[in-house]
């Protein structure tokens, strides 16, 4: 009780004394405690007067409104330019702050609004551009319109300055919509990382869940501990720098980790179909209910679901537990440490963080007006030092300029042009760990192809998709973003898991046994945002007038096939076939065939004579699509399956003799 | 501790029941002594019977049972004309109705290729129906290849969206399990919007099929089946005949305007392909069947499933004696 009389004192003299933060504990800057105090406070039952300090700022704080404000106004007046702050109207719009309660300027407390809109705004049209990454078809579409999508689903990823970089690295060219990421480049330029903070849709669910989901470590003084700058933050650098060393040396693996990529990947691989999956087996449960009209219900929300979010079919992919287990993994260290993605791993973020040295809006501190408050810290994304006593850390900061919202004392100011005393805009990171940062992932390629070199060891069911680059330049392009496996409208497109050895860790394989490759099909060339995968015509695709692309070569495994094996006759494989002429053709026989009738013991079995249509495969005419091996009713282990053998793109896995007058006889 | 008060005791023993009680009644209402499936297996034989009867019984001797329009080369007067000879469409189609029409959307071929039935002759049927009062018309199959892209390269969603049609896609959920009974087709999955209409009108292509010789009417209504239907190639004769034994529809119009001769059921080059303009609607899809089956050179005696479905009284193999005419 004393004690409290005390502290409400100290602020009705001082006037600038922040009333006790009630989230915090404790006050904010408290005046040192004189021995006896102590003595008294150490005696005095602990819970009571904890209960008090929580209850006494809403009661005292708004008897003491009037004086406070207008003692902020003078202040400000006499303090600076800056502040617009209107004089003493009754206004209920602004929370009032704690401490003295200075708010934050009308045009900051505006533009977190607008960041907080763009934030929704640009998850919301990652997620439909993301939604859209799949064909549906039209309507109005007439039959020879080339089957193309609409929108540039692949946008974010094209306006991603670190694909750019790595890529840039990698193949020494810009490929065609990634100079879209100069935008992004010349946004950081000047108003730094402004990406992070504002457009990045990963961002936005850190912060989205770094919001919601703390748990209760992650309150009040640990909150604050949390958001203080630490050293580990120069993990992303090092990450950055090992990619960009493996750039450097003709490998695009940085796109494991690019936040775009990530959000594309675990969203469209994993979140997507597992939310498909149970809504399409909530629908069969109600549908089997027999009530018409649940099921014309759930047939018109299946209906709509599957020409918004996602498609007729539903879709499959190939280990993506990995996926999912990390995109899981990382939301769920908001729960300790808020965005501890953006700030330990991303590298597009430290990337950028690089580049915001040069940017020409920042942050200006007056560490004299400081209270210690550390509302600041409370509200930053970035761990970026805002508070007062230590410096900015430029490179760190995401522009959320939550800290000037939430500061009280008028400390933080955010400007073009700042003064630069208290700001570090470069990245804290030992020179000789960056330079082996970079040496390690640039040894790191070699080292991993060793064990899977494109010419030797290669696994056969590494079958990229049409349209792919020759090996080695599909790995300096490939940047894991699983466009190409999510718009496949045939879901034939997977992450690799170790088939193209741990380098080609989630670079998408045709596994035709999933889905085979449509012939007249090229979307995934279309979203493809670095040319790993061209962007191939039709013609090109189907041979009109020349060679057509082959991704592999269909092989009868002919102890399994039923006309070879099994006197049935089957050929399903010839009819799906897709070329034309067809390059399985079938070989009309009569075979012997056991009559499978039950027999007496000691009588032969009937012998009968069936025809049947043996398939072969033209090796000159098969394009590797997979239709037949998509549709053998073998169903464990199909008769006739895919290998990359023959793929146009490589020059050395080739298993004919090239006949080089192709359709110019 | 002390002993539990009667009141406690009572509680607990009282608590302890319910859960016992409770347990054993959840293991009555679902004790399952067959195991897995045993239950299903006894469904009755389902039969999709779309048929006109009266129509056709009033005046059996003299109508046609199937009409050949070969008189023009224009696909939808061709369709005009054959329905008009077989006494019109509301001779089928009742006010009200939702008539759902089947072409063959099944692969990703555009019209040229005659590999799916063509637009202009399946936009003319939808048309049709709705003169004849139909309240809605459906217009799906379920493709072979991928859906979207046949729908839309085959001009069949254009053609009959902009004459009104509701096409719907085929999508996973619209398939459910029906018994069908037959030889080798027994439980599968069937695509319900073309079975729950009021009226079903098949739309097939004539064309070329390389493992069952030929493919029209009775072989369009795989269209209806989801599942791993490869299986069925295995006996596709049967198969076909149980499929035309399931489904009996209210009309069945051939479109063979282009009928593809070669390389079929999917086609792919442009010359296997010749121009015939004919259309042909029909009561008998058997009869239509074996005669569109002369229109790519080949006997109906030599197409087993003609035999099969002729043996099964499904319709007639032997057109020329089956009422018919020309126009």
């Amino acid at each position: 009780m004393e004690h409290l009389h005390g502290s409400s004192a100290a602020v009705g003299e001082g006037g600038a004394l922040p009333a006790p933060i009630p989230w915090l504990g404790s006050s904010g800057k408290v005046a040192p405690l004189d021995g006896a105090e102590t003595a008294r406070r150490a005696s005095a039952p602990a819970a009571p007067q904890l209960i008090q300090i929580r209850r006494s700022p809403v009661a005292p704080k708004r008897a003491a409104n009037p004086t406070t404000t207008v003692a902020s106004t003078t202040m400000t007046n006499s303090g600076g330019p800056s502040a617009p702050t209107q004089p003493n109207k009754p206004k209920k719009a602004v929370k009032k702050l704690p401490g003295s309660g200075i708010p934050a300027r009308k045009v900051i407390r505006a533009l977190v609004w607008v960041r907080r809109v763009a934030q929704v705004g640009f998850l919301g049209l990652f997620l439909f551009f993301l939604f859209h990454t799949a064909f549906r078809g039209t309507f109005a579409a007439t039959a020879g319109e080339p089957v193309r999508l609409p929108l540039p689903v692949e946008g974010f990823l094209l306006a991603d300055p670190f694909v750019g970089a790595m890529t840039l690295l990698s193949t020494h060219t810009v490929y065609r919509g990634l100079a879209w990421s100069l935008v992004v480049f010349a946004l950081t330029l000047v108003f730094g990382r402004v990406f992070c903070g504002w457009i990045c849709p990963f961002g936005t669910l850190h912060h989205f869940f770094g919001w919601i989901f703390p748990s209760r470590y992650l309150r009040g003084n640990k909150r604050v501990e949390a958001n203080k700058t630490h050293g580990w933050q120069a993990g992303k650098y090092y990450i950055m720098w090992g990619f960009i060393g493996a750039a450097a040396v003709g490998s695009s693996i940085g796109g494991l980790l690019d936040p775009i990529c990530v959000a594309v990947r675990t969203i469209g691989l994993g979140v997507i179909p597992a939310l498909q999956y149970f809504g399409v087996r909530s629908a069969t449960v109600i549908a089997s209910s027999n009530v018409h009209v649940l099921q014309s219900a759930t047939d018109g929300t299946q209906d709509f679901l599957s020409r918004t979010v996602w498609t007729a079919n539903q879709s499959y992919f190939h280990q993506t537990w990995l996926i999912l287990f990390f995109l899981v993994g990382v939301l769920f260290m908001n729960r300790f440490i808020p965005r501890f993605w953006c700030r330990a791993l991303c590298p597009l973020g430290a990337f950028l963080g690089v580049f915001a040295r040069f940017s020409l809006f920042g942050m200006e501190k007056d560490h004299a007006k400081c209270t210690d408050c550390n509302l600041c810290l409370v509200n930053c994304q970035g761990a970026d030092s805002p508070q007062g006593g230590v410096k900015h850390r430029q490179d760190e900061c995401h522009m959320c300029l939550n800290c000037e919202t939430a500061c009280p004392e008028d400390v933080i100011k955010f400007r073009f042009l700042p003064k630069r005393t208290s700001t570090i805009t470069k990245p804290d990171l030992q020179r000789r760990t960056l330079v082996a940062a970079t040496a390690a992932g640039a040894v790191c390629i070699p080292g991993m192809r060793i064990g899977n070199w494109p010419d030797k060891a290669y696994s056969e069911k590494v079958i990229r998709p049409p349209g792919a680059v020759e090996e080695r330049a599909f790995l300096e392009r490939c940047i894991r973003c699983a466009e190409c496996m999510k718009v496949c409208p045939n879901n034939a497109l997977h992450p690799a898991f170790f088939e193209a050895g741990i380098e080609g860790l989630w670079t998408p394989i045709l596994i035709p046994r999933i889905g085979y490759c449509e012939f007249s099909c090229v979307l995934c060339g279309q979203v493809c945002p670095t040319g790993a995968i061209q962007k191939i015509t039709e013609k090109q695709k189907m041979g009109i007038g020349q060679k057509p692309i082959s991704v592999g070569t269909a092989m009868y495994d002919q102890g399994r096939c039923l006309p070879w094996a099994m006197a049935t006759p089957c050929i399903v494989c010839e009819e799906f076939c897709p070329t034309s002429p067809k390059a399985i053709w079938p070989e009309a026989v009569e075979v012997p065939k056991r009559d499978s009738k039950y027999q007496k013991q000691g009588e032969q079995a009937a012998m009968l004579t069936v025809k049947v249509q043996r398939p072969h495969v033209d090796p000159g005419l098969c394009v590797g699509c997979g239709a037949c091996e998509k549709v053998c009713p073998i169903v464990d282990k199909p008769a006739v399956y895919v290998t990359n053998a023959g793929e146009t793109r490589s020059k050395t896995n080739v298993i004919l003799l090239e006949n080089t007058a192709y359709g110019q006889s | 501790m002390s002993d539990p008060s009667r009141r406690e005791a009572l509680k607990r023993i009282g608590l302890a029941s319910a859960a016992l009680g409770g347990a054993v009644v959840t293991a009555k209402l679902v004790y399952d002594p067959g195991g897995f499936g045993l239950a299903q297996a006894a469904g009755k034989r389902e039969v999709r019977d779309f048929r006109i009867h009266q129509a056709g019984l009033a005046s059996a001797a003299k109508d046609p049972v199937f009409a050949i329009a070969k008189s023009s080369t224009d696909p939808a007067e061709l369709v005009r004309r054959a329905v008009e000879a077989m006494g019109g469409m509301k001779r089928f189609v009742s006010r009200g109705d939702v008539v759902a029409v089947k072409p063959n959307i099944g692969w990703d071929r555009m019209p040229v290729h005659a590999a799916n039935t063509n637009p202009l002759v399946v936009a003319e049927v939808v048309k049709l129906a709705f003169e004849a009062g139909a309240k809605e018309v459906i217009v799906t199959d379920a493709s072979c290849n991928e859906a979207n892209r046949c729908f839309q390269r085959s001009g069949i969603w254009r053609a009959t969206y902009a004459v009104g049609a509701n096409v719907i896609l085929p999508s996973a959920h619209r398939f459910r399990d029906m018994r069908m009974k037959g030889d080798v087709l027994d439980q599968w999955p069937v695509y319900q919007p073309l079975v729950n209409a009021d009226k079903v009108i098949n739309v097939p292509i004539a064309k070329h099929h390389n493992l069952s010789k030929f493919t029209c009417g009775m072989k369009n209504w795989y269209g209806i089946l989801g599942g791993r239907r490869n299986r069925l190639h295995q006996n596709i004769d049967v198969s076909i005949a149980d499929l035309a034994t399931f489904m009996r529809p209210t009309l069945t119009i051939v479109d063979a305007t282009r009928v593809l001769l070669r390389n079929g059921p999917q086609g792919g080059n442009i010359d296997d392909a010749k121009d015939m303009h004919q259309v042909i609607a029909g009561l008998d899809q058997v009869a239509v069947d074996a005669y569109a089956c002369t229109l790519i050179g080949e006997l109906p005696a030599n197409v087993k499933y003609l035999k099969l479905g002729h043996e099964r009284g499904i319709g007639s193999m032997f057109w020329e004696q089956v009422p018919h005419v020309e126009v």
